[in-house]
This record gives C-alpha cells, sequence and structure tokens, in this order.
C-alpha cells in the first residue's frame, strides 16, 4: 500500500517537473524575441548592421529614437491615435450602453424586432466594398470622423451591456420612479455608476482594438495628416522591406537607418498598451466571463 | 386595425424616453449594416465610377462566372484554405494543451507569471508584429543568429522571401500571438470543475495524465465544440492585417488569401463588383460551413446543439 502510494507521487512530481520546464520554455519563446526587439531599438546602426546579438546589443545608443522624436509627422501621428483612441472609446461605450439599456427593458415595444435586427449583423456584412462605397457617399472619406462614428456601435457589446443592465435589481429602478426620477435620469445616474466595471471591460478592449486599427486608415485615409501611429509604422515597413530588396548586396547603410527607426516606432506604438497592460489584466478575465456566461 | 395602431402609438407615446435611446442603434445599424448588405447587390451589375449602385447595369452571374476561370482567385483560394487548415490543426489545439498545463501547475506566482507573459502577445497589432518578425528574420536577426549558433544552418538566409515557408511562417507567427490568449476561456471553463472528482480519482489512484483525459477533458467538451464551430465558420476570413504586413513579392503567390485578393481587386484595381462577388461567395461558403460544423458537433455532443 506504502509503496503504491510512493509511486504515485513520484509520477506527479515528474508530471509537475516537466510541466514546469515545458512552460518555461513557453514564456522563453515569447519573452526573448520581445526582449531582443527593445534592445535592437536601443542599439546603434553599426550594431544593427552587423548583427549577432541575442540578449544585450554590443553599442548602445539613442540615435533611433533621435531620429523619431526628432520627425513632426511621428508626433502629430500620435496625437491622432490618442485622440481617435479616447474620443472613440468614450462615444462606444456610451452609445452601447444606451441601446444596451433601453433593450435590457423588456416591456419595450418592438424589442424583438429590435433584438432580431441586432442579431442579424453579428452574422452578415456587406463587406469592404459595399462599406467603402457607404462611407464614401456618406463623405467620410478622409476625414477624422471615420475612425469615430463607424465604430460607434457593437452589437456583441449591446448585449454584454444588456445583460449586466438585466442584473441589477428591478427595485431600484422603481423606487427612482415613484421619486420622479425620468429613464435617462435613472441611465445616467444610477445604471452607469453601477455598470462600470463591465463598461471599463469594454473600453479597454475597445481601446486596444482602436489603438491598433490600421485598416480604416488603410481603406478610408490618403491624408497623411491624419495618419495613426500604426499606419506610419507600416508605411516604415513598406518602404524598408522594398528597400532591402533593391539593396540585396548593395549599400547597407541607408537600410539599418530605417530599421533603426522601424524598431524605435515600434516601441513607440506599442509603449501605451504595455504601460496600461497591468490595469488591463485585472479587468479582462472578468470581461471574457461576462462575454461567456450568455446562456 | 385602426386600434391597434392607436395602442401602438400611444405605447410609443408613453415609452419615448426609453425608445429614444433604442431609435439611435436602429438608425445606426440600417445605415451601416443594413444598407452595406443591400449593396452586396452590386455583386450582380457592372458597377463603374461613373454609375450609382442604383443605375449600373445587371449582369445576372457573369461576375461569378469570371471567378470561376479566375486563376489568381483560384491561388487564393488554396492559399486560404493551407493556412487556415495549419491554423486549425495546429493552432487549436495548443491552447487547450497550454490550458491543462497552466492549470496543472500548485506555484502561484510562477502560474501568474506565465498567464501574464502569454497574454502579452495578443496585444501587439499585427503591423508592430509584422516588424517584429520582418526584424527577427533578418540575416543579421535573432532567428537566424540563434540557428547559426546551434549550428543548424551556414549561412543566414532571410524566410520571409522564401515563398515555400510562408504558410508556416503565417501560422506559426499567429500561434506565437494568440495560444495564450485562447487559454482564458479555457481556464475560467476549469476553474469551475468540482474539485471532489479530482480527490475521488486520486483515492482510485488515476495519474494526473488519467484525471486530465477523464475528468478535465470532458467538463470542457461544450466549450470545446463551440470554439470549434466559431473557428470553422471563420476558416475562409484568414487574417487580411498578418497579409497585408507580411507578404511582399517575393512570397506574394503563397501568401495571398481571399481577403487580400479581395482588397487588391476592390481597392487598387477598382473592380468594385468583381470584388464583391468574391467577398459574398466567401461569406455564403462559410456560412454553410458554421452551420455544418455546428450540425456535426451537436451530433457528438448527444444532439445538443451548441449554438
Amino acid at each position: 500500500m506504502n509503496g503504491k502510494v510512493a509511486k504515485e507521487d513520484l509520477d506527479s512530481r515528474v508530471f509537475d517537473t516537466l510541466n514546469i520546464i515545458l512552460l518555461a520554455i513557453c514564456t522563453i519563446i515569447i519573452v526573448v524575441p520581445l526582449w531582443n526587439v527593445i534592445i535592437s531599438s536601443f542599439s546603434s546602426g553599426r550594431a544593427l548592421a552587423e548583427g549577432g546579438f541575442i540578449f544585450w546589443s554590443p553599442e548602445f545608443s539613442l540615435e533611433n529614437y533621435r531620429a523619431v522624436f526628432n520627425d513632426p509627422s511621428i508626433w502629430q501621428a500620435f496625437f491622432i491615435s490618442v485622440s481617435k483612441t479616447t474620443i472613440g472609446v468614450v462615444t462606444h461605450v456610451f452609445f452601447c450602453a444606451m441601446v444596451g439599456y433601453g433593450l435590457s427593458k423588456k416591456y419595450i415595444r418592438g424589442r424583438k424586432l429590435y433584438v432580431a435586427m441586432g442579431v442579424i449583423t453579428m452574422f452578415f456584412s456587406g463587406g469592404m466594398i459595399p462599406t467603402y462605397l457607404l462611407i464614401k457617399s456618406l463623405g467620410l472619406l478622409n476625414s477624422f470622423w471615420v475612425y469615430i462614428i463607424p465604430a460607434l456601435f457593437s452589437f456583441y457589446d449591446v448585449v454584454i451591456l444588456m445583460n449586466f443592465f438585466r442584473n441589477v435589481p428591478d427595485s431600484l429602478e422603481e423606487s427612482a420612479k415613484i421619486d420622479g426620477a425620468g429613464d435617462w435620469h435613472i441611465f445616467l445616474k444610477i445604471f452607469i455608476p453601477l455598470s462600470m466595471p463591465a463598461m471599463a471591460t469594454i473600453a479597454l478592449f475597445n481601446g486596444v482594438g482602436q489603438w491598433n486599427d490600421f485598416m480604416t486608415t488603410k481603406l478610408y485615409i490618403t491624408d497623411q495628416s491624419l495618419y495613426p501611429l500604426q499606419m506610419m509604422l507600416y508605411e516604415i515597413i513598406v518602404q524598408s522591406q522594398t528597400q532591402s530588396m533593391q539593396n540585396i548586396g548593395g549599400s547597407a547603410v541607408i537600410e539599418t537607418t530605417t530599421k533603426g527607426v522601424q524598431l524605435a516606432t515600434i516601441v513607440i506604438t506599442t509603449l501605451p498598451i504595455v504601460l496600461i497592460y497591468p490595469i488591463l489584466q485585472r479587468y479582462f478575465i472578468s470581461g471574457m466571463m461576462l462575454g461567456a456566461v450568455k446562456e | 386595425m385602426g386600434q391597434r395602431v392607436r395602442e401602438f402609438i400611444i405605447d410609443y407615446r408613453r415609452q419615448w424616453e426609453i425608445q429614444s435611446m433604442i431609435i439611435p442603434g436602429i438608425i445606426f445599424m440600417i445605415i451601416f449594416c443594413y444598407i452595406p448588405i443591400y449593396g452586396l447587390t452590386i455583386a450582380f451589375k457592372n458597377y463603374t465610377v461613373i454609375d450609382t449602385l442604383a443605375t449600373a447595369p445587371w449582369v445576372g452571374l457573369e461576375n461569378f462566372r469570371i471567378i470561376l476561370s479566375d486563376k489568381y482567385f483560384w491561388d487564393a483560394v488554396v492559399n486560404t484554405l493551407g493556412i487556415s487548415f495549419l491554423k486549425l490543426g495546429i493552432g487549436f489545439v495548443i491552447p487547450i494543451i497550454l490550458a491543462i498545463m497552466i492549470y496543472e501547475l500548485n506555484s502561484g506566482r510562477f502560474k501568474k507569471f506565465v498567464q501574464t507573459v502569454s497574454y502579452l502577445p495578443h496585444f501587439l497589432s499585427w503591423i508592430v508584429l509584422g516588424g517584429m518578425l520582418i526584424t527577427w528574420f533578418s540575416t543579421t536577426g535573432l532567428f537566424n543568429q540563434m540557428l547559426l549558433s546551434l549550428g543548424l544552418i551556414s549561412q543566414p538566409q532571410n524566410i520571409l522571401l522564401d515563398a515555400g515557408k510562408y504558410w508556416w511562417i503565417a501560422t506559426l507567427s499567429d500561434i506565437w500571438k494568440e495560444a495564450g490568449w485562447g487559454t482564458i476561456l479555457y481556464l475560467a471553463i476549469m476553474s469551475k470543475i468540482d474539485p471532489t472528482y479530482y480527490e475521488a480519482a486520486k483515492i482510485d489512484g488515476a495519474s494526473r495524465l488519467r484525471q486530465i483525459w477523464n475528468i478535465t477533458l470532458p467538463n470542457m467538451r461544450s466549450i470545446i465544440s463551440l470554439n470549434l464551430i466559431l473557428t470553422v465558420s471563420g476558416l475562409l476570413g484568414s487574417n487580411l492585417d498578418q497579409t497585408l504586413v507580411l507578404m511582399n513579392s517575393q512570397n506574394r503567390e503563397k501568401a495571398e488569401v481571399i481577403n487580400s485578393y479581395v482588397y487588391r481587386m476592390g481597392m487598387s484595381q477598382g473592380d468594385f463588383s468583381y470584388a464583391t462577388a468574391v467577398g459574398l461567395g466567401v461569406s455564403i461558403v462559410s456560412v454553410i460551413l458554421l452551420v455544418t460544423a455546428n450540425k456535426i458537433t451537436s451530433k457528438l455532443n448527444d444532439n445538443q446543439s451548441v449554438l
């Protein structure tokens, strides 16, 4: 009997050790490449041209960042990224919460039709070209508002918020109504403060989406002064790729400067996300659960 | 009838305040979702810049006929399917295994660390990751240096210029980015499994692997099926951002997917009707895939439909 338990114990310990080793390898596979990008971005052009380092750069320098920060169009792009993300998130969350609150009331006239209309949009869409033609005919091409208006609404987010509002006890609404409060008042003064966790989750997901989005720019914007960081980075990447293909075997000097600029831009573009990541992490797990437990 | 209409109007009047919250959403959906769905009709028209949607002449199924004989379209289909099936075959299983491994960890701090690290790549945009991949795979970059120092290759080579390896690059980079994120849902489900199952199994002398096989996996069956259905229905819509940033003149023939083809035909070449027809065809096939996958998994799950 004792021998059996000991054997199981041993099995279990082998399992644990193997498990820890494998997971350690997984984290290394993620961390090392990211670390390499960061130290590369702080490397001098010569070190980048020679390459050959993994964990530590042979020659540190801030020249890449100096080059990036001296470029006024990067600042412009940063400003566009920040403003489209903040304005986009606030309007999106408010709009979805407003619709979700309305739909969370079972006694609403036409509720079935509204929900059916919403569900259809989850499975069917016009796709790229009809949407482009619509945006064009609305006069949103090359306008800052193309980042905000088409992104106002998402039926997924409406459903999540609707379910959240539905879990708030009815008595709260009733007592407020007795005190003479209207629906808007109840929504703004009672329900919005109560549903901060749900709204924060949606805000954070939507914010990451807005910050990372580049297709909107690629499809609808040709005016460079409206480029966000992602599009700037994309242009630098495409440019350096064609250059490096033209220069195969040729001069490496131009290529390395663009490479340095590219790396510094990557780090700058990602930095805001990494900075809010700790806050993000606290919320998104509960957010995933919110989305999963719909029934 | 008049009676009912009047009741309806009275109801709306009474509810005007709350209806005023919903109506903007409905107007939004009509403009930004339903008008583009109506816009799909240009797939059956010959739309040129001089026309409007209404005046463009109908051509019936002509655009679809051209698609069937378009070599570049079929190349894109083959690439889309190839990459999607690699992503499905490998990328679907890895998050499940990873989640089980994380779940089995005893040390709380290491567990938290692994989770934090593995979620992180999900938050990088494809543009950022594309830029990183180009750096890693360059002849002086991380990837070649690693292989050189391990003695696996003798000459550095940029595999992003090697069309034959593109499918693998697309698949593995996607897994690197999303596998950790994919574990969240599974971990959430596993945290709800009743621990007494495991205790009973331990008393019966079941090994750890046995416990995973007989307790953990069966408890995740329905969520795995649901995920599979959603993945299968998205098979043809493989990542446009990824393709646009990783595709170059050297690997184009293996990198072009249906979405990037629609983008190229529509936005670069201005062939709106043709591009819309391709897009419409793909969504129809996707809906068929969704329904089929749902049927099959519901058969496997004792006739309980997951959707």
